[in-house]
Formats: structure tokens, sequence, C-alpha cells
């Protein structure tokens, strides 16, 4: 039941403009940003062969590549989730799943994993963009590992947040501002922290996708980012049960 | 004795400090048609969606062909088909894919799907539409395709918003047709303000007012409760107003 729904959810985004647009616009800005980087590579590329341990060209390219992507997501996202409930709710939509025999936690799970399969291809297709490099050069294939992990968990953690927002509210537009909002305030919240230690950067989304970012598992990070989406995944079929009950 | 499909107990709804439904009660046999009377605001739609699983009741029990809605919602609600105000359509797919999908919602097994889809759509004159966008059609088809959404599964018991609204003569006089057809072997609940409908298709009819029920039974005995009025709007009027200079 999950899966019909999380199938209804991709149909629904794919027979409107939004997400192919979405999906050609971040293609060509991400293009774009690769081959500056694969550019600036060639040229310092006679400098580095004079160092002893030089970076190799997944540090150099794909590192930076992938955390654009980050901040890519961080406003697609948005875009993305705004309709997933709060549009259902505008259109009276929800009366379909919710008088059917399917629990609440299975349309937000429904709902959740349909975005998330949009975002993996996204996902994909950044990472295709990287293992086009074997065509000249060859990867640090633990590095890559890492960030398309990082990357996933972390566009988990954006839809779970966007969903549980879309969940508050019938209009998208509404939905899509606090999301950004919640999403980007997240991001930079580790800004005033002074110190290493601060919990600011515990709650820090950057702090933490930084370290896969950097080819770095730790399961603390990935624990990070379980909770979260799990937090907000919780968050939003409470919210949704509440309008049977207060609505 | 028939069997009894429907019987809810002592429900109320409150939104708040005001109560929309107070204190009802009745019963609904296999292959009855019952019909909901009553002004606006008489908290027609609210007793509907308690009905339907979308809204939990203050207080009081609902049970469906002997199954607590409230307390096993996903058996309960199998056994429902359920129209509501507004039909919940999604604009973006076709009436196929759409009707494909409530089936599948409603957990028909794959391969009985085609064929409950197009029992539907044949039932509600939908043959020649099948390929077109929601989106596109008429407010007569749209209400059409809201039905065929209902019944698709097959259900024991139909529940229909006022299902005749915003239809032409044509579509209305075939729309009660089809009600009394589903009335045969499913138990089917309306609500409508539109009287003569209640009088052509109802076997029973419950009259609320105010977030109660003014009247129970069927038309032989509303007139012998009411002899002194000549048809359904008499008594309609006068029981409404009662209740009014009663307040």
């Amino acid at each position: 039941m999950i899966f019909t729904i999380a199938a209804k959810e991709l149909k629904i985004l794919f027979s409107g403009p939004m997400a192919w647009i979405i999906l050609a616009v971040l293609e060509i800005i991400l293009a774009y940003f690769f081959l500056n980087q694969v550019d600036a590579f060639l040229a310092i590329q006679p400098q580095l062969t004079a160092l002893a341990n030089p970076p190799g060209v997944t540090e150099l390219i794909v590192t930076p590549l992938f955390g654009n992507a980050a901040i890519i997501l961080l406003m697609a996202v948005p875009l993305l989730s705004m309709r997933l409930i709060a549009e259902e709710r505008r259109n009276q939509t929800l009366n379909l799943l919710l008088s059917a025999p399917v629990s609440v936690s299975e349309i937000i799970l429904g709902k959740f994993l349909g975005l998330m399969a949009f975002l993996s291809l996204l996902i994909g297709l950044v990472a295709l963009m990287s293992l086009s490099l074997y065509a000249g050069a060859t990867l640090d294939p633990g590095l890559l590992a890492g960030n398309i992990v990082g990357l996933v968990l972390l566009a988990a953690s954006f839809a779970a947040l966007g969903l549980f927002i879309s969940s508050l509210t019938a209009h998208p537009i509404i939905a899509a501002i606090g999301t950004f909002g919640a999403l980007l305030g997240l991001w930079i919240i580790n800004m005033s922290a002074h110190d290493a230690d601060s919990w600011l950067n515990t709650l820090s989304l950057m702090k933490h996708f930084e370290s896969f970012n950097r080819g770095i598992i730790a399961s603390a990070d990935a624990a990070y980012f379980v909770l979260f989406i799990a937090l907000f995944l919780v968050l939003a079929v409470r919210r949704l049960d509440n309008d049977r009950t207060h609505g | 004795m028939t069997k009894i499909t429907v019987s809810i107990k002592d429900l109320s709804r409150s939104y708040g400090s005001r109560s929309a439904v107070r204190n009802i009660g009745f019963e609904l046999r296999q292959g009855e048609v019952l019909g909901l009377l009553g002004p606006n605001g008489a908290g027609k739609t609210t007793t509907l969606q308690m009905l339907a699983g979308c809204l939990a009741p203050s207080t009081g029990a609902i049970e469906i062909c002997g199954i607590n809605l409230l307390e096993r919602p996903r058996e309960a609600k199998a056994l429902l088909g359920y129209l509501p105000e507004t039909p919940p359509l999604y604009r973006e797919l076709t009436v196929d894919e759409y009707l494909r999908l409530a089936a599948r919602l409603h957990r028909i097994p794959k391969h009985e799907i085609a064929d409950a889809v197009d029992k539907a759509r044949q039932r509600c004159g939908l043959i020649e539409v099948g390929k077109r966008l929601i989106g596109n059609l008429s407010k007569g088809y749209q209400q059409r395709v809201g039905i065929a959404q209902a019944i698709v599964h097959n259900p024991r018991v139909v529940i229909m918003d006022e299902p005749t609204v915003g239809l032409d003569p044509i579509q209305i006089r075939e729309i009660r047709s089809l009600i009394r057809e589903l009335g045969g072997e499913h138990s089917v609940i309306l609500s409508t303000h539109i009287l003569p409908e209640v009088e052509s298709v109802c076997d029973r009819i419950q009259i609320m007012n105010q977030g109660k029920l003014v009247f129970g039974g069927d038309m032989t005995e509303l007139k012998q409760t009411y002899p002194d009025q000549a048809n359904l709007e008499e008594v309609f009027i006068q029981l409404t107003q009662q209740a009014e200079e009663k307040a």
C-alpha cells in the first residue's frame, strides 16, 4: 500500500511540468559547475605532480560537486515537498486516502518514499556525472560512495522536514517558504558556534554532511540523519491524524 | 431478517465548543437506501465524514457490518465506499489511472483491477472518457468519476454526500437509477436537501436539524406520524421550524 501511494506521488509529480523543470535546471547548473571544476583541475594538474601527496581528482572535483548539490537540494526540496499534503488538503483529495483502508503512517511513508524516489533520481544523475570522470581518470570509490550515502541521507532529511511542514498547512507556498526557512536555518545554525563541541554544531545539518563529504561515514552522523528523518515523519503522522480527531 | 450493515449509536461530534452532531443513532439494513435530510448546517456532512472514517467522533460508536470502525478501521473501511461533498479527484490523472489507483487503495487483488475499473466505468457512464484527464472533464463527468471511485471495490456500504449536485436533469435521472440499482445489493446512505430526490430513491428517511435527528422512518411512517401534512416538504419545514422555535 505504501508503494501504491509512492507510485501515485511520482506519477502526479511527473504529470506536471514542475518535476521536469526542476530536473532540467538542476542538471544544467550542476553540469556547469562540474565542467568548471574539471577545468580548474586541469589548470593546476602540473603543479599537483610536484607535490609529495597530492589530492586526487575525486577530492578536487567530486567533493565540491556534491557539496554544491547539497545546497541546490536545499533549495529544490521545498518546492517538491510543498504540495505533498498541503495541496491535497486544499483540493480536498485527502478524503480518498483517509476513507480507504490505509493507515495514516502508510500515507506518510508512501508520500515520503515517492519524493525520495524522485530525489534519488536527481542524486543518481549527480553520481553519473562523477562516474563520467572514469573516462580519463581513476576515482576513489570510497570517497564517492561516502558522498552518495551522505547526499541521500541529507535529501531524506530535507524531505521528511518538508513533508511535516506541508502537513501543517493548506497552502503549498507557505509550506515551501516554511521548509526553506527551516532547512536554511538548520544548515547555518552553527555559524555562531564558538568551539567545536558547541551544541549548535550538533544541530547543524551542514556539519553532519561535511564528514560524509570528506568520505567519512561516521555512525554518529548517520544516526543524526536517521533520527532527524524519523522525528519529522512521526510528527507528520501525528499531525495528519490530528486532522481526523480535531479537524 | 436482513442483515444490519451500518449501526451507529450515540454519535456526537463537536468542533471546539460548537457541537455539530448531538447523540444521533440509527441502523441501516442490507439493500436499503437511507436519505439523510436537513437544512444547511444540520450536521449531515459531519455525520457522513464520521461514517467514512475521515473524522473521529467525540463520543459514540460506529459499526460497519459488525466491525467497529474506530477499533478496526482497516477492515471496516474496506467495506465502505465514500463520495465526499467535493469529489476527491486528482486532476492530473486520467479517469482510468484514477480508478485503478482507487481500486488499489481498496486492496483489490491485482488481476481483478481491470475488471473492477471496467465495471465501475460502465455503471457510471464513463466508457468513452477513460483516457481523458479528469481536470478536463465537465463538472457532471467529474461527479460521475467521484461516484465510480466510491463503488469500484464493490463495497457493502456506499456513502454519498449530495451525489447529484451540479448534474443536468438527464444525469440526475441516471445517477438516481444507479443509486436505486446500488441499493439492491449494497446499502446506500446519501445526504441531500433536494426533497423529491429522497422520495424517488430512498427507502428510509432521517431528518436532521441542528445536529439532532428529528425524524427517522420510512415514507409510510412519515405519513402516519404527520397525517396533516400533504408531502415530505411540509413535514420537513414543520420539523425544522419546530426545532428552531424551541431553540
